[in-house]
Formats: C-alpha cells, sequence, structure tokens
C-alpha cells in the first residue's frame, strides 16, 4: 500500500461524510414517511460509506461516529413497530437481506439490540448469533469497528441482564460469555492490524493500533461495570479467559495494554484474591513488553488497598500477596532476559514500595527485595544508565522515607550491597540521602556497630572512591562534607565507652578521607570527643582505675592524632583553634601536662605554619584568650606560656596589631576568680608597652599622613586602663588614666581630628563612674576631665 | 374511418374468467410486452371451473362454425420462435355452430387436469398455460381469446436431505473447507453454513456466495445454455487468517428463484448452483460450485 498523503485522506473523509448526509436525508424522509423498505435501502446505502479502505484509524472513527449517530435514529425507528408495521423478528430476517455484509451486519446489531429489549427471544441466542455473525468481517479496522458498534449497542442490555434479571448466574454468565466472544475476536483483530499492510511504517502502526485500544479495551470496562460479575465468575472466568487471550496472542502492543487494563478496570479486591493467577501471566508475555510499567501500577493499588482498612490487610497476609508478588517477578526477570538493569530495578522497587506500606513491620521483606536486587545486578559491577540508576536511588530511598529511622535501614544486610552498584556520583547523593534523612528525623545513631554500617554506606563521602576521577563541583563537596560534619554530630551514646568506640570507627573512616575532607570533618569529631571529655568529667568520680577504656586521656591522645592529622593537611588555623580547645578541655580535666602538650602544638603550629600576618593575629588573640582561661598550669609553665605569647604579640607586623595583641596580653597576668593571678605590674607592664608601640604607629601615622588609627589605639588602651583600674590594680592610678586622657586630648588637637564617638562615649563613662558615687565614685573622683 | 376500423375490429368481447376467481390467489405474470399482470394461480390436479361471456359489439351478429375453450400447457423456445409445444391440450366445446345476437354466457369445467410442469419464464424458454376460447368461423379469421394462469406444483420436504461439505483448496496456497447445512432448498428456505479456513496464504480480499441459475434448452448439439447470477451475497470482508470460521445465512426469500426443473418434456432443464467466490487483493477469484436442489414447499409459500 502506498503512503497516503493526509489531504488525499482528508478528501477520502469528506467524500464519505457527504455519502452519509447524502443517504441520511434519504432515510430520514423515509423514516418520516413510515416507509421502511426506504429506510432500509437508504440506511444499508449509508453504512456502505464505512466499506472504506482508504482511511486511517482516526479518520475512520469520524466517519463512522456519522453512521452512528444516524444509526440511533434508525433504532428508535424499529423500536416503534407501530410506525413499520414489522415485527421485530420479521425485521431481524429483514435487515439480513442487504447484499453487502458491512451494512448488513451494522443493521443485525441494531435490530439486534431492539430485539433483546424486546425480550421476544432469549438474549443468549441473540447475542451469541450477533458475536458469531461478526465474524463475517474480518478487515482488522472495519471488524472492530462493527464489533466496538456491537459492544456499544448491546452494552446497556447486558448491564440489565448482567445485573437485573434477579440475579440468576445463567442470564449472569450470558453476558460474560458474549463479551468476552466479543472481546476475543476484536482482540485478535486488533493484533491482527500489525501484520497487514507490510509497506506500511512499523511506528506509524503501532500509532494507529493505539489510537484503537480503546475499542478493545472497552470491553474488559463493561465487563467490571457488571454487577453480577462476582469475584467467584472473575475467578473462575472472566480472568482466565482473558488472560488466555492476551497470552495467546503473542503481541506485545496487545498485551501491555490488556494486562494493563485489567488491572485498572477490576476492583483491588479481585486482583488481590487472584493474584497468583494474574501474575502467572506475566512471565509468559512478550519479552518486549514493559512490564514494569503494567505491575508497578498493580502493586501501587494494592499497597493502596491495603492501607484502606485493617480487614483488607489481613486478606493480603492470608493470600501471601508479598510472596506471591515477589515470586512473579523473580519470575519475570528470569524470563525476560534481556530486559534492561532500569525494568528490574523498577519492578523491585513497585514491590518494595508495596512491601513497605503493607507490610511495614516485615523487615525481612525489605531485606529479601534488596536482596533479589542485588542477585539481578550481580552481573553489573555499575549501573552506567541513568535511568536505571535513578530508579536504585528510589529503591533505596524508600525504606528511609517510610522507616524515618535510618538505623532500620542501616539493619538491612543487603542495603549496603545495592549500593556498591551505583556509581561514585549517584553513591554520593544516595549517601547524602541517607544523612538528610537521619537529620531530618533526628535519629541518634547510637551504637558502635551501626555506626560501622552507617560509615560504609556512606563511604562515597568521606573518601575518594576507587577510580573517582570526576571533577568536583566546589559548592557540591562542601555541601556534602558539611553534611558529613552534622552526622557525626547525630552520632551519640550515653555510655562513654561506646562512645569513644563510636568515636575511634569514625576516626577510622575519616582519617582515609584526604586533606580535602579533614578539615570539613575532624572539627565534628573534635568536638564530639571533647563533648564525651566533658560528660566523662562530669562523672569523674565514676571513673576507676586504669582497666576503664574510655579515660579522658586515651581521648586526648586520640584528639592529639585527630588535629595532627589536620595540621598536616596543611589547615593549620584550624588546627590552632581545635588544640586550643582540646586545650580547654584538658584544662577541665586537671591534666596540666596534657594541657600543656597541646599549647606546645599551638605554639609550634604559629610558629611553622602560620605565616600570614592576618592570620598571625587572629591566632594570637585566640592564644591569649584561651591562656587566659587556663588554670591548670603551675607557675612555670604557665610563665613559659605567658612569656611566649607576650613575646609573638609583640612580633606582629603591623603596629596596631603589636599594639592591640600586647595590651590584650595583660589579661594573661590579671584573671578574675578565686585564685587568678593578679599581677598587677605585669599589667602596667604591658600597658605601657602597649602605649608606646600606640606612640610609635602614630609617628608612623603621621607621616604617612594617614588616617586616626593611631588615636582609636589611645582610646583603647585607655579603656583598659579604666577596666583594670576599676578591677583595682593598685598599679593602675587615677593619675595615670588622667596622663593618657589629656596625652589624647593633645593628639587630638594637633591631629585637628574630628571628635572621637569611642572617645566621646569612653569619657561619658568616667563621667557617669564619677557621678555614680560610692566606691567607685570615689575611686573616679580623681580622674579630671 | 368507422367502417374500416369496424372491419378489423372483432364483432364481438370474449370475457374468460374462474369461478373462484375472487378467492383464489392471484400471482404476478410477466407478459410479452413486458407488463405484469396478477393471474389465477392453479397447481395439477385442481379443477379448473369458471365461464366465458361472450357479448357481440352492440348491434352485430356474429355468425360462427361453433364456439369451444381450450387449456394448453406450452412450452416455447425462444430461438425456435413461433414453435409452440403443447404439452397439455384439453377442448370443450361450449357452442354448436350458429348465430349469436346478445351476450351469452358458457360455464365450462376441465376436472382434475394433470399439469405437472410449473409455468416458467426464462431466458430462453417460456412454459406457459392459456385457457383459449376460439369462435370459429367461416371465410373470416377465427376470433380467439386468451386467458393466462399460472401453475405452481408443491413438493413435500425431502426426506433425505444431507447436507453439503467439502474441503476444497490450491496447493499450499489456499485450503477451506465449507458447509452448507442442506443440499436441497424450498424457496423461503435460508441458506445456513460455515467457511472454515484451513490455510491462507494469498491475501483475500472478500468472498461472496452468489446464486446462479442455469437455464439449458434443446438437446443434443441444440443445446443452449444459459446461466445467470441472482444472487451476490457478500460473506467476508477483508483476509481471515487460518483458524477462521465465517458463518453463512442467506435468506432466499428475495431472490426469485424456482424450483429446480430437470428435463422438462425433454425440452428444457432448470438447475440451481451456490458458487462461493474468494478474491484475492489482485482480483483474482477462487470459486467453487455446487449445486443445490430447489423445491417448492406449501407451507412456507
Amino acid at each position: 500500500m502506498l503512503l497516503i498523503g493526509a489531504e488525499d485522506e482528508e478528501k477520502w473523509l469528506a467524500e464519505g461524510i457527504a455519502g452519509i448526509q447524502h443517504n441520511a436525508f434519504y432515510l430520514h424522509r423515509a423514516l418520516d414517511s413510515n416507509n421502511l423498505r426506504d429506510a432500509l435501502k437508504y440506511s444499508a446505502q449509508m453504512l456502505s460509506e464505512l466499506r472504506t479502505s482508504k482511511l486511517s484509524p482516526q479518520k475512520y472513527y469520524e466517519l463512522y461516529m456519522r453512521a452512528f449517530d444516524e444509526l440511533r435514529i434508525l433504532e428508535m425507528f424499529f423500536k416503534d413497530e407501530s410506525k413499520h408495521g414489522v415485527s421485530v423478528v420479521d425485521l431481524y430476517e429483514l435487515v439480513q437481506h442487504a447484499g453487502n455484509i458491512l451494512p448488513r451486519l451494522y443493521l443485525l446489531c441494531t435490530v439486534g439490540s431492539v430485539y433483546i429489549k424486546s425480550k421476544e427471544a432469549p438474549a443468549k441466542e441473540l447475542l451469541q448469533d450477533l458475536v458469531e455473525m461478526c465474524h463475517g468481517v474480518q478487515h482488522p479496522i472495519r471488524g472492530l469497528f462493527l464489533r466496538s458498534y456491537l459492544a456499544q449497542i448491546s452494552r446497556d442490555k447486558l448491564l440489565d441482564i448482567g445485573s437485573d434479571y434477579e440475579g440468576d448466574a445463567e442470564t449472569v454468565m450470558d453476558a460474560v460469555e458474549f463479551i468476552l466472544e466479543n472481546f476475543t475476536e476484536m482482540n485478535k483483530l486488533w493484533v491482527r492490524m500489525q501484520l497487514e499492510g507490510p509497506g506500511r511504517v512499523r511506528e506509524k502502526r503501532e500509532k494507529e493500533r493505539s489510537a484503537l485500544q480503546e475499542l478493545v479495551g472497552k470491553n474488559l470496562h463493561v465487563l467490571s461495570q457488571i454487577e453480577g460479575v462476582d469475584l467467584e465468575i472473575y475467578k473462575e472466568t472472566v480472568l482466565p479467559r482473558v488472560l488466555e487471550q492476551v497470552v495467546n496472542c503473542k503481541d506485545d502492543l496487545s498485551q501491555y495494554y490488556l494486562m494493563d487494563c485489567i488491572i485498572q478496570v477490576f476492583p483491588d479486591e479481585y486482583h488481590l484474591q487472584t493474584l497468583e493467577m494474574l501474575l502467572a501471566a506475566f512471565p509468559q508475555v512478550q519479552p518486549t513488553v514493559d512490564i514494569k510499567t503494567v505491575l508497578s501500577p498493580l502493586m501501587d493499588r494494592l499497597s493502596k488497598y491495603a492501607a484502606s482498612s485493617a480487614d483488607v490487610l489481613t486478606e493480603f497476609l492470608q493470600v501471601e500477596a508479598f510472596t506471591k508478588l515477589s515470586n512473579a517477578i523473580e519470575k519475570v526477570i528470569e524470563m525476560q532476559v534481556d530486559m534492561p538493569a532500569v525494568g528490574a530495578i523498577t519492578l523491585y522497587v513497585s514491590l518494595l514500595t508495596f512491601t513497605l506500606r503493607v507490610h511495614p513491620d516485615r523487615l525481612d521483606y525489605v531485606d529479601q527485595v534488596l536482596g533479589a536486587c542485588v542477585k539481578k545486578l550481580s552481573s553489573i559491577p555499575k549501573l552506567e544508565d541513568r535511568w536505571a540508576t535513578k530508579q536504585l536511588v528510589a529503591l533505596l530511598s524508600a525504606p528511609l522515607e517510610k522507616y524515618n529511622d535510618t538505623v532500620t535501614a542501616l539493619t538491612l544486610s543487603n542495603y549496603p550491597r545495592v549500593m556498591d552498584h551505583l556509581d561514585n556520583g549517584t553513591n554520593k547523593v544516595m549517601a547524602m540521602v541517607i544523612i538528610e534523612s537521619i537529620m531530618k528525623n533526628n535519629t541518634c545513631i547510637s551504637t558502635a556497630d551501626k555506626v560501622e554500617v552507617l560509615f560504609e554506606l556512606i563511604k562515597g563521602l568521606i573518601k575518594d572512591l576507587d577510580g573517582a576521577t570526576d571533577e568536583l563541583d566546589e559548592e557540591d563537596f562542601k555541601d556534602e562534607q558539611n553534611s558529613v560534619a552534622k552526622l557525626i554530630h547525630m552520632l551519640y551514646n550515653n555510655e562513654p565507652e561506646e562512645m569513644l568506640k563510636i568515636i575511634c570507627i569514625v576516626w577510622k573512616h575519616t582519617m582515609a578521607g584526604g586533606p580535602k575532607r579533614l578539615p570539613f570533618t575532624v572539627p565534628s569529631l573534635v568536638f564530639s570527643a571533647l563533648r564525651l571529655v566533658r560528660q566523662m568529667q562530669g562523672q569523674e568520680g565514676d571513673i576507676v582505675g586504669e582497666e576503664v577504656p574510655a579515660t579522658p586521656k586515651k581521648i586526648f591522645q586520640l584528639l592529639s592524632q585527630m588535629i595532627e592529622a589536620l595540621s598536616a593537611v596543611p589547615s593549620p588555623e584550624l588546627a590552632l583553634r581545635l588544640y586550643l580547645q582540646c586545650a580547654k578541655a584538658a584544662n577541665g580535666c586537671d591534666l596540666e601536662y596534657v594541657a600543656y602538650e597541646f599549647f606546645t602544638q599551638v605554639f609550634v603550629l604559629y610558629e611553622e605554619e602560620i605565616a600570614n600576618s592576618k592570620a598571625q593575629v587572629t591566632a594570637i588573640h585566640l592564644i591569649i584568650g584561651a591562656l587566659q582561661r587556663m588554670n591548670v598550669f603551675n607557675v612555670e609553665n604557665r610563665d613559659t606560656l605567658t612569656h611566649k605569647t607576650t613575646g609573638y604579640s609583640a612580633r606582629l607586623l603591623k603596629k596596631p596589631d603589636q599594639c592591640r595583641a600586647v595590651y590584650a596580653c595583660s589579661h594573661l597576668f590579671w584573671v578574675d576568680g578565686q585564685d587568678g593571678i593578679r599581677d598587677g605590674e605585669r599589667v602596667l607592664l604591658c600597658l605601657k608597652r602597649a602605649l608606646r608601640i600606640a606612640n610609635a604607629a602614630q609617628q608612623m601615622a603621621s607621616i604617612a599622613r594617614d588616617s586616626s588609627g593611631p588615636l582609636t589605639l589611645f582610646v583603647e588602651i585607655l579603656n583598659k586602663y579604666l577596666y583594670y583600674f576599676e578591677k583595682g590594680n593598685k598599679q593602675i592610678t587615677a593619675a595615670a588614666i588622667q596622663h593618657l586622657i589629656e596625652l589624647i586630648n593633645t593628639e587630638m588637637q594637633s591631629d585637628s581630628a574630628t571628635s572621637d564617638a569611642f572617645l566621646a562615649s569612653t569619657l561619658r563613662y568616667i563621667q557617669f563612674q564619677k557621678q555614680r558615687g560610692g566606691v567607685m565614685g570615689a575611686k573616679f573622683e580623681s580622674i579630671k576631665l | 374511418m368507422n367502417y374500416l376500423v369496424g372491419a378489423f375490429k372483432p364483432p364481438c368481447n370474449i370475457f374468460i374468467s374462474f369461478t373462484d376467481g375472487r378467492s383464489r390467489k392471484q400471482v404476478p405474470l410477466k407478459k410479452e410486452n413486458g407488463k405484469t399482470v396478477m393471474v389465477a394461480l392453479f397447481q395439477s390436479q385442481e379443477n379448473i371451473v369458471g365461464e366465458v361471456v361472450i357479448e357481440p359489439i352492440h348491434g352485430k351478429k356474429v355468425e360462427h362454425n361453433g364456439v369451444k375453450i381450450e387449456l394448453l400447457g406450452q412450452i416455447e423456445l425462444y430461438f425456435d420462435r413461433g414453435n409452440f409445444y403443447d404439452f397439455t391440450s384439453l377442448v370443450r366445446e361450449l357452442d354448436v355452430p350458429g348465430e349469436l345476437y346478445e351476450r351469452k354466457t358458457y360455464p365450462f369445467e376441465f376436472s382434475t387436469v394433470e399439469m405437472p410442469y410449473e409455468s416458467y419464464n426464462g431466458v430462453n424458454v417460456r412454459l406457459r398455460y392459456i385457457l383459449k376460447v376460439t369462435i370459429s368461423r367461416n371465410y373470416v379469421s377465427n376470433i380467439v381469446e386468451y386467458q393466462d394462469f399460472v401453475v405452481r406444483n408443491y413438493t413435500p420436504p425431502p426426506s433425505i436431505n444431507n447436507s453439503i461439505k467439502m474441503e476444497v483448496g490450491i496447493e499450499d496456497c489456499l485450503h477451506i473447507e465449507f458447509e452448507y447445512s442442506k443440499s436441497k432448498y424450498h424457496l423461503k428456505d435460508v441458506i445456513i453454513g460455515k467457511i472454515y479456513f484451513l490455510l491462507v496464504r494469498i491475501k483475500l480480499k472478500n468472498m461472496e456466495l452468489e446464486i446462479r441459475r442455469r437455464e439449458s434448452t434443446g438437446s443434443g448439439p441444440n443445446t443452449y445454455v444459459e446461466t445467470e447470477t441472482l444472487a451476490k451475497f457478500e460473506l467476508m470482508d477483508g483476509a481471515p487468517v487460518r483458524g477462521e470460521s465465517i458463518p453463512i445465512r442467506l435468506f432466499l426469500s428475495p431472490y426469485e428463484l424456482t424450483p429446480t426443473y430437470r428435463n422438462i418434456n425433454n425440452k428444457f432443464s432448470v438447475k440451481y448452483y451456490l458458487n462461493l467466490v474468494l478474491v484475492d487483493e489482485e482480483d483474482r477469484r477462487y470459486f467453487k460450485q455446487q449445486e443445490i436442489t430447489m423445491y417448492r414447499n406449501l407451507e412456507a409459500s
């Protein structure tokens, strides 16, 4: 057959429609004058237009609908015997005189429906006759439409027969038989379309066929609407017959559509009770049938159905729905050797969803599904297919979502094995999903074993995987590592021993992460460990003897390993901060030498690794802050450390930085608290030194005609003076303050600088203290502004 | 003019009527001039009773050598134009020679007339029954009037009526098995049957069942055979596949069929055939013809 141009087709359709209209006109006239002879003649002529072979299914449908409308009118006429005076029995014969089969059968169906309605003959026989006579039309499209007409015109009668008739099982079966027969024949015709016209393109043919699928499916729909079709009939007759047809037609399009249709039109309850039978059909269909998109909705529907009520759920258990589904899927995968991985995985996803909904308590089922998936994937080391990967992620995500508790997933032995099949990128994504799930649900992972498993799962994030050469997006990487860092905080156990184990495990894993990851993970881990330390500190009394594995000492050893690793990255600033944190913790534990060791490390880092002046400034201030709080050191150690600190402070590059560091150092000699050091002399020394530096800075600034920076330094130093003055440092006298204020004022004038807010408020503060009276007021009295 | 007209016009009118004409069934009969008239229907062994009315044209006197009525059964073969073979000829004298002045009625009766053959109007042959009234005259031509009537004979349903069942085909191409439920059908019968496709390797387009009438006239070397297709009834549309079974249901009533006539008076035969025709996509026709016997059934007519 030649490829038909759309234009020609339009023309043919127009001609066909014109032919129908023309004859319909005379038909109406005949009907108006109650002329049966002419009515039959013109209706037959009109229906002859449907004999065309030139139209595509869509166009043919248009034509068919025109004729269909006219036939409804004719049917009304047939119904009214008073108009034509011929009994329906005779009419039934009369229409069969037509020479052409197609018009004849359309008319026969039309009269047949009137005949059934009249109940003058057993519906069963009439239906059988009609469905049998329609065999005469073997042309796929024409046959399909004819049978579709038969189905349509008999539909309401069938529903009557199938439902009314006092629940007579016989009549229900008659209706069922009829529909099944018609369905079978229609499907055969539909399948045959595939083989027609060798010149045509396969795709076009499939498109055309798809356009007609509903004609076939309609039969199943009608079956589902017949009230009389109960589970018994469905199980014994309807389903076996339909499935037989589905399997035997050996046509992928048909099989796909019909299986889907069965699942969609019949109630879930039926599916559940006939699950075995239904599923048995799947391995028998053509290998090209996309089973996953059919089976998935089934499981979906079933799981929804299961959720509808508790009674239903017990039914699921009774019929062992899971086992059946699981077996069916296994079989399908076994039979369809060529099924792509994505198909198989999709099936498993559906099954898993089903399991999670129907048997949330059966973790073994979940694991079983995952295990089956692993088995299927065993031949493929890594999935390359994007869709398959996506499905696999869905598979792995489902349990996480369901259980709101990632710990559950950790107990699934097959879970990590499935993850192994993901490519590196996706593996990471999946790991992220897991972490997110943990974070979202605030799940605390509290045993070392689980932590071990968890880190095994997310190893994609923890270390570079083999062969990972992919370019990393910086942002993504940061996100990932931040997530890992967050995750570390979710690992917690009240038992120090277990907690230590957890920390060790995490460290073991994170250690392998390499220089890029450590800066993210180590801080979390360090703080996690420090929390443990603090916790133990709280229960100090409980720690007895050396046998206890979790002692602060051990932890500190571990900590120093961690931070050392970090400093080797190198990430000295971070390491420095962490050392300081550790030192503080050690201070809390009263472990002087440990704290000292940490400080030593700090200074080593400072000396060797921190070269950037800005970083140095920050570091110095951090050191000062930390050191100031230490109370565990003996005098000697402390002196060594403070000495070092002040020394470094004075050797900073920029004068203002020097100045600030130095006056900050003053705090090292003045610690509030019960047994704090109060070495007023050295405080004053620091401040004076700071003043000198400020002076030098100011001179340098005036040479460079720079900003009023140095003046700020003076004010800052003034504030320090005031602080110590208030704290009662005897070395800080009102006179010294007075002197400093004057100095500032002179500088202000010479500098012709605008009034400084900081200074103003400082002065205001002095004023305030003076006026406040009391001890403090008296102290301030001597300062003159 | 009037004189002339009068000269050729028969001097009287003759009417032939049947006693039970009103109640007797009338059937259409096609005349030579193509017109269809309704005439009385008889069957063999019936009494044919009626009367002949002779009505002289006003004021005319009809002199005659006698009046008779004949019942003739004639076979007319068209190729042998003008020759009638009377297979039945019965005569009743109605009047002795004399004169007729006024309307006169003559009753007549042919009792239990043997009329073995049915009236038939074929392509090459006609079998007809007539009543012929003749007023014999001297010197001038006889006055003759005809009245056609139709004879139909009914036969009881045959005691043996086998189905026709046959498997035919073209090797490796097309094999079908067909079945007609009976071999003998009455005129209002229905042909029921089915065609079963055992093998289909050709692309069929459609299939139809034809009813063909074969009329043979004459005998020996002068036999003329005329075949007419009386019905074309489409049985199937499109191409079937192996294993498909196509039903046949053909009502015979719409077609003008006659019973099968075998060797009527050694002059002619009329036979009926069912011709199953399969047409492929290249419009090649494959067919198989089977004779069926038609008979007239009293109940069904």
